[in-house]
């Protein structure tokens, strides 16, 4: 029996107040994230049940129970309060998927501080723009990692203490640097938790937009009832479950469900940092007898592309429940893993600034391949008008996704920027920028976005930011950047540009731009093409004129040229 | 074949390598080991491609065969001459 039992009696019946009842929490109490996924455990009577396995890529492996990471979230915030981090202080988690990430989030949690977890592969220049947003205090990273803080060190003066965990205590530590081992550190047992309420901040997360720099998505400690019911209704955590969330904690995803949907739940969880290849992705799999899987469609068709027959050389009979996030699953990845692996992948809608799953493929609710799902119990979906933002009743008509705000983990606002959070809002609803229609069963499909945001791989990427990285490579006058698509990560970045007397295009040249730009931004937001122009398609007024480029990578129509200047 | 091994492991050391402390030799674990991600590897494949004149086709460059410098060496000289 699937947790969830009926969606439809759970639509009729929904009060948020069943997952408060759950965690024990009362309008008024204390709320604390950290405290809820490890001490809360252990009284439970699970201070001995295994709550991480951890695997590095040499095949190293550690193990925790729910004790241990009570006891090591305990250290990481006594050792933070120490250092004199307060509550409300950023605190960066700059790392690999190393147990100390997942550890130091609850760590901070712990001390009412607020965590800011970032992609460890973001290069200096995506590092700083964060950094400066939240004026962070301090940043816990690794020893491979502490070159590009060091870098920024003169541009951020803000930032107080540079943790180091894995240092080899040989190299001279630098300024601001203290070197943290926790597997060396005294353990502390009992520690006094900050006492931070439902709408105390826990969380910021960076994600970008078409315009600007990158916005810190804030949340709070009450996130966490939303956060505990859609891992136990849509992934179906169970008791005796091995979950398995393939995101990396720099994105919200492997947060919100790598961290406290999983453990509020009191799942045993296993991590793999390693990159990607579909044998070790198997083997984890058959080594640790996962159950529960949630992965990525661009995972998802790389493992496609790998083939049946290597799925055939490994025992995946342990799962039972596979589910999906961070980009549209298209059906025939649906239809695949069925024929395959026996199950389907359960498509979840989210986003960074949501907190929590909103749109769902429930476990016994009949999945349509390629289709979204319904919105979670007590989430109110619509499809809405592009100019009156008045839903949309006739079936199958396309209009933008729209939720009425007030679920538990929805965001509170941008960091210092409440302008543009405000503009995420109209006629009453919240609008993720995501376009989609709606069938006569009420299921959603995805038909693309409403701005030029780039999603590859379940990532967004800036095309401003891109392009203004672009302009500070000398060889380039000018630029433009759009997602062009792709078989395994749907999107990726492509770039136009046109270039400063004195330069040749060509494929060394393009090669150098590109490895510019993954070193200064990441490699997400790396192009993988560019293209040089001769002169970029602008309006009379200047602007570039972006949605022809996009139009002419996408096969589309490439609209009114009418405000094109071509001269 | 020396030569390629030795073009190719300084050339990951340069772009990809950021734990300066890390020893790299021709048979680490580039993309299972995290050093080289599954988009970083474009730029790498564009690299092997212009360097060698050669055209390596999406299906031959997978994170497996870009594991290692060595395997690297040997899908390139598959596309060699």
């Amino acid at each position: 029996m699937s947790n969830i039992g009926s969606y439809d009696e759970r639509i009729k019946n929904f009060n948020w107040k069943i997952a408060e009842e759950e965690l024990g929490y009362k309008d008024g109490d204390v709320l604390n994230i950290g405290w809820h996924c490890t001490d809360r455990i252990c009284e439970m009577g699970k201070a001995q049940k295994t709550a991480l396995i951890w695997e590095g890529h040499s095949g190293e492996e550690k193990r925790y129970t729910f004790d241990d990471i009570r006891k090591a979230t305990n250290t990481i915030g006594h050792y933070l309060r120490n250092l004199g981090i307060k509550n409300e202080d950023r605190v960066c988690l700059f790392m690999d998927k190393v147990p100390e990430l997942y550890l130091g989030f609850l760590g901070i949690l712990k001390i009412g501080a607020i965590a800011q977890p970032l992609f460890s592969a973001f290069g200096d220049e995506s590092l700083f723009v964060r950094l400066e947003n939240a004026q962070t205090k301090a940043i816990i990273t690794q020893r491979k990692h502490v070159g590009k803080v060091r870098k920024l060190l003169e541009r951020i003066p803000f930032l107080e203490h540079i943790i180091i965990v894995d240092h080899d205590g040989i190299k001279p530590l630098k300024e601001k640097e203290k070197a943290f081992d926790l597997e060396k550190a005294e353990k502390i047992d009992k520690f006094e938790i900050y006492p931070t309420k439902a709408e105390s901040p826990s969380v910021l997360h960076y994600t970008s937009g078409t315009t600007g720099l990158p916005k810190g998505v804030k949340h709070v400690h009450y996130s966490i009832i939303s956060q505990y019911l859609t891992a136990k209704w849509v992934l179906d955590i169970q008791d005796n479950d091995v979950y398995w969330c393939t995101a990396d904690p720099g994105w919200v995803t492997g947060t919100s469900y790598g961290i406290i949907g999983a453990w509020s739940n009191g799942a045993t969880q296993c991590v793999l940092d390693a990159g990607f290849s579909a044998e070790n992705w198997y083997k984890f799999i058959q080594k640790n007898k996962v159950t529960m899987w949630y992965s990525a469609p661009t995972a998802i068709r790389s493992l496609m592309k790998a083939g049946e027959e290597t799925v055939k050389q490994y025992d995946l009979s342990s799962l039972r429940h596979l589910a999906s996030v961070g980009e549209p699953l298209n059906a025939e990845a649906v239809i695949w893993s069925k024929r395959v692996y026996g199950l389907e992948f359960f498509d979840t809608y989210w986003q960074t600034e949501t907190g929590s799953m909103m749109i769902c493929n429930y476990p016994g609710m009949k999945v349509k391949p390629g289709s979204m799902g319904k919105p979670f119990p007590g989430i109110t979906g619509a499809v809405l008008d592009e100019k009156t933002f008045e839903p949309i009743t006739e079936p199958n008509k396309p209009g933008l996704i729209g939720f009425k705000p007030g679920w538990p983990s929805m965001m509170r606002t941008y960091w210092n920027n409440e302008e543009t959070y405000k503009k995420k809002f109209a006629n009453g609803w919240y609008l993720p920028g995501d376009k989609s229609t709606i069938d006569a069963d009420g299921y959603y499909w995805f038909v693309g976005r409403d701005d030029d945001v780039i999603n590859t791989a379940g990532h967004l990427v800036s095309p401003f930011e891109v392009e203004s990285a672009l302009l500070e490579h000398p060889a380039v006058a000018e630029s433009a950047v759009v997602s062009k698509p792709d078989e395994v990560n749907m999107e990726v970045v492509k770039a136009f540009v046109t270039l400063k007397p004195g330069y040749e295009a060509g494929e060394d040249l393009e090669l150098e731009i590109m490895n510019f730009i993954r070193k200064k931004l990441s490699p997400l937001a790396m192009p993988q093409e560019i293209e040089y122009l001769e002169k970029l398609p602008k309006t009379r007024s200047g602007k570039i004129m972006r949605r022809m480029l996009r139009a002419q990578e996408w096969g589309q129509d490439i609209g009114d040229t009418s405000t094109l200047d071509d001269e | 074949m020396e030569e390629m091994k030795d073009i190719v492991l300084k050339y990951v050391i340069n772009e990809y390598l950021e734990d300066e402390d890390e020893v790299l030799t021709y048979d680490t674990p580039l993309i299972s080991g995290g050093i080289v991600d599954s988009f970083s590897m474009v730029s790498l494949k564009r690299f092997l491609e212009n360097k060698y004149k050669i055209s390596i086709p999406d299906d031959k460059a997978t994170p497996e065969a870009f594991d290692s410098v060595t395997k690297i060496v040997k899908l390139v000289n598959e596309f060699l001459n």
